[in-house]
């Protein structure tokens, strides 16, 4: 039996991982749960991106893992040095769910699930990363699971039941 | 401002938030099930995202929420949480649906928790309003059966541009023991923590 171990990846974090392993990330709503993945040698990494866009961050020490146009070089970087290479990476991704429907002029800054997945999209598009898998919209939560020996994501939903990728 | 620079008589007032708003909401709620209903000190907590949904089960428990957006002086989201349990008991002694033991509610029983929820949170926010002389203006409440990490992270999109932490006011009630057991969650947008303070005359620093 090969040992697997648990890699959870919080909200606003991301993990890598180079030995068999699962990504593990829960509840995304409106964050997506992005993986990349290099099959060649079997390094993968998953970030839970929260937002699109670090332009709008007003904090002092950015946390590259909140958003999307910077969790993604991060991961990249990270799956790197672990021996990946970009030109070979896959991605994977989940989430981006509008859990509340709003008519209202509040329901702009509701509307971030569908913005995550668009810019997470643009910055894979950048880095020529090819989107394997996509379970993303909705108005239901996700957790999501990512095995990175066999490279197969699990994303199970209370509405939804679960499905592979 | 920085939230960890707070000092214990911010959380006091925040506290009274709470304290004030789920008051009147339980009352509301007692009068409804003609039955008393306890309301537990009001928790105010800075905590990582990854925290939030702790006091609710954890972020993969599966939870009745209604949420409203807060708008006018001092933008806020507004949760009102319950578990599945809860959810039936009280759909069960308000609106006289029976819905079993079944996962999911049909459009009535999700239709009558919206209208539960509405007039909770609108007590909540009517009294707290008529408190600070601040104008909160809730919008049409929305209602989602989910995890609870889901559903609050939506809560926690304001915070998110300028930090890791949330800073939120909890504040829990209970019927009968646990029979139904319910979740205030009001979490104010970082820059309305000031007018909340301005407006009952503390300094914010």
């Amino acid at each position: 039996m090969i040992e697997r171990t648990l890699i959870k990846v919080g909200m606003a974090d991301l993990n890598v991982t180079a030995a068999a392993g699962i990504l593990k990330t829960t509840g995304l709503g409106s964050c997506v749960g992005l993986i990349l993945y290099d099959p060649f040698v079997k390094v993968a990494g998953m970030a839970h991106v929260m937002l699109p866009s670090s332009e709008i961050a007003k904090e002092g020490k950015l946390n590259h893992a909140k958003y999307a146009d910077t969790a993604i070089p991060m991961l990249i970087r990270r799956m790197e040095e672990l021996g990946a290479a970009v030109s070979r990476m896959e991605s994977k991704m989940a989430g981006g769910a509008q859990m509340f429907a709003f008519t209202s002029a509040a329901g702009d800054a509701m509307r971030i699930g569908p913005r995550n997945v668009e810019s997470c999209k643009v910055m894979l598009e950048q880095y020529q990363i090819p989107l394997k898998g996509e379970d993303t919209g909705g108005n239901y939560g996700r957790t999501i699971e990512f095995d990175s020996a066999t490279g197969i994501l699990l994303i199970s939903s209370v509405q939804q039941g679960s499905k592979e990728m | 401002m920085t939230f960890k620079s707070l000092a214990d008589f911010h959380l006091d007032v925040l506290k009274e938030v709470g304290n004030i708003g789920a008051g009147h909401a339980a009352t509301a709620l007692s009068t409804m099930l003609d039955k008393p209903v306890d309301m537990q000190v009001p928790q105010v907590k800075l905590v990582p995202f990854e925290e939030i949904s702790e006091s609710v089960g954890g972020a993969e428990k599966v939870v009745t929420a209604i949420f409203l957006r807060v708008e006018g002086e001092t933008p806020s989201n507004m949760f009102f949480i319950l578990s599945m349990e809860s959810a039936r008991h009280l759909l069960k002694r308000l609106a006289g649906l029976e819905c079993g033991d079944k996962e999911e509610f049909s459009e009535m029983e999700l239709s009558a928790l919206n209208e539960i929820g509405n007039i909770l949170a609108g007590s909540y926010l009517t009294s707290l309003a008529d408190f600070t002389h601040l104008n909160m203006y809730p919008t049409v409440p929305s209602l989602a059966v989910d995890m609870a990490g889901a559903i609050l992270s939506y809560g926690l999109l304001q915070f998110g541009e300028m930090g890791d932490q949330a800073l939120f006011i909890d504040t829990k009630f209970l019927q009968n023991g646990d029979e139904v057991e319910g979740h205030f969650f009001l979490i104010p947008d970082p820059e309305s923590f000031d007018r909340i303070f301005a407006a009952l005359g503390v300094a914010a620093e």
